[in-house]
């Protein structure tokens, strides 16, 4: 962090001016930039989120991922391929944007192993039948979606510009899943069970993936101000909602919530309360596959130090190399 | 920390110049892309890599994976020097009271064509 420390008598008067240009900044809708002075609360509220949007980015790679040596055609398996690389590029925009505030990307990645930093619950479900890709791609990208294209506009200029890299190729993601489905759905009656059954396991982890409901969301409010955040999640869950209802009705499958009805009088749709017992269950660790996820993280993370310690050494070596022969010259 | 951190200046978390630090980790790059012919190269990001070599292989796959660019530039975020939001007002004070460098100071009549 590169935070410069006043004298503790200037501090006080000095900080509260750059509080006022702070403010004005937010005020007018210009960025923050990373040089820029910003209360530590805003800086670590921006961590926080940054470093779980890249952790769920990384941890997303698996669920899917399990399905790249047993996609059915050549075509899903290089669709399925280029979507999970993508997933670690959206990963490694978002630390690159958390580095500009001061952390480091090495330890994010222990305080992700260690279990000291969250990602997103989604991730801990499994997925057990291929049309899991199709629903991944068509609810948990069109949530992330709609979670993501006002975070293009958020007042953390990194932040905000990582997201606009990757609402371009979120696209991609959503489109593809929603195809994946369209094909199953004109198959065998077996494959159009299998999309149902994937929709109903699907669905509302994916209304979950918003957050706790407003009322029980204490971050939303300080967020607002800051203007990182621009929508409340229940507001964000709405808009999935009126999405999606129409893209269900297209491919022919049934959303799982009797109380799902269009609303007339409010021009959206109405729909259940999700279980948020279950919710609170899977981010305190207790999902079907949390353990799971993270131990693999960690897999990866040991079994690929010697690789990260040889590149060092190798350009350590180099650069010997090459001052010795400039001495020598 | 990236975006042109300036840890040189700011007394940031900089390493053993020039080398990855001891304890492993890969030094931060910063990635500057040429979008297409024509254009300036544009900072796009920044990324963690051993030398030079592996950060312009990083920058590719991670930076152009849709054809983004035709040319890629990465730098040691510790060797770029940058003015610091502090020093904005000396800073570029200079260019604030020069009206005379914009085409707009100067007054021209209506019917002279072509200026």
């Amino acid at each position: 962090m590169t935070t410069t420390h006043a004298a503790p008598e200037a501090e006080e008067s000095g900080e509260s001016a750059e509080q006022t240009r702070f403010d004005r900044t937010i005020a007018r809708d210009q960025r923050i930039e990373p040089r820029d002075w910003m209360p530590e609360g805003y800086r670590k509220t921006l961590i926080r989120q940054i470093a779980q949007h890249a952790h769920s980015e990384i941890i997303g790679m698996q669920p899917e991922g399990e399905w790249i040596t047993r996609a059915p055609s050549l075509r899903r398996k290089a669709i399925l391929f280029a979507k999970v690389q993508d997933e670690a590029g959206h990963g490694l925009y978002l630390y690159s944007a958390a580095e500009t505030l001061g952390a480091d990307r090495a330890d994010l990645t222990l305080r992700l192993i260690e279990g000291r930093q969250k990602y997103s619950s989604i991730f801990n479900y499994p997925t057990p039948s291929f049309a899991d890709v199709g629903v991944i791609g068509w609810f948990v990208d069109g949530a992330a979606i709609c979670n993501q294209v006002p975070l293009c506009r958020s007042s953390y200029g990194p932040y905000a510009r990582a997201m606009v890299r990757v609402c371009k190729e979120e696209s991609f993601h959503q489109r593809q899943g929603y195809e994946l489905l369209l094909t199953m759905m004109r198959g065998t009656e077996a494959q159009r069970a299998m999309v149902q059954d994937a929709v109903d396991r699907w669905w509302w982890p994916s209304l979950m993936m918003f957050g706790p409901p407003d009322a029980e969301s204490p971050n939303t409010a300080q967020s607002t101000a800051w203007k990182i955040k621009r929508h409340s999640n229940d507001e964000l869950r709405q808009r999935f909602v009126d999405m999606t209802v129409p893209q269900a009705e297209k491919l022919g499958v049934t959303l799982p919530d009797p109380e799902l009805v269009w609303n007339e009088a409010r021009g959206h749709h109405d729909f259940g309360t999700p279980d948020w017992s279950e919710l609170k269950r899977v981010i305190a660790g207790d999902g079907p596959c949390n353990a799971e996820r993270v131990a693999r993280r960690r897999t990866a993370h040991e079994e690929g130090a010697w690789v990260r310690e040889a590149a060092s050494a190798y350009a350590a070596k180099q650069a010997d190399r090459a001052r010795r022969t400039e001495v020598s010259a | 920390m990236s975006e042109v951190n300036g840890a040189g200046e700011m007394g940031g978390t900089s390493d053993v110049s020039g080398v990855s630090s001891v304890n492993g980790e890969w030094p931060l790059y910063e990635v500057f892309i040429r979008g297409k012919r024509g254009l300036n190269h544009v900072h796009v990001g920044s990324l963690r890599a051993a030398d030079n070599r592996m950060a312009l292989t990083h920058a590719r796959d991670l930076y152009t994976r849709r054809n983004e660019g035709v040319s890629i530039w990465v730098v040691r975020s510790n060797d770029i020097a940058a003015s610091t939001p502090d020093e904005k007002d000396s800073f570029f004070d200079p260019s604030g009271d020069k009206v005379y460098r914009h085409p707009t100071f100067y007054t021209i009549p209506e019917d002279v064509p072509h200026i």
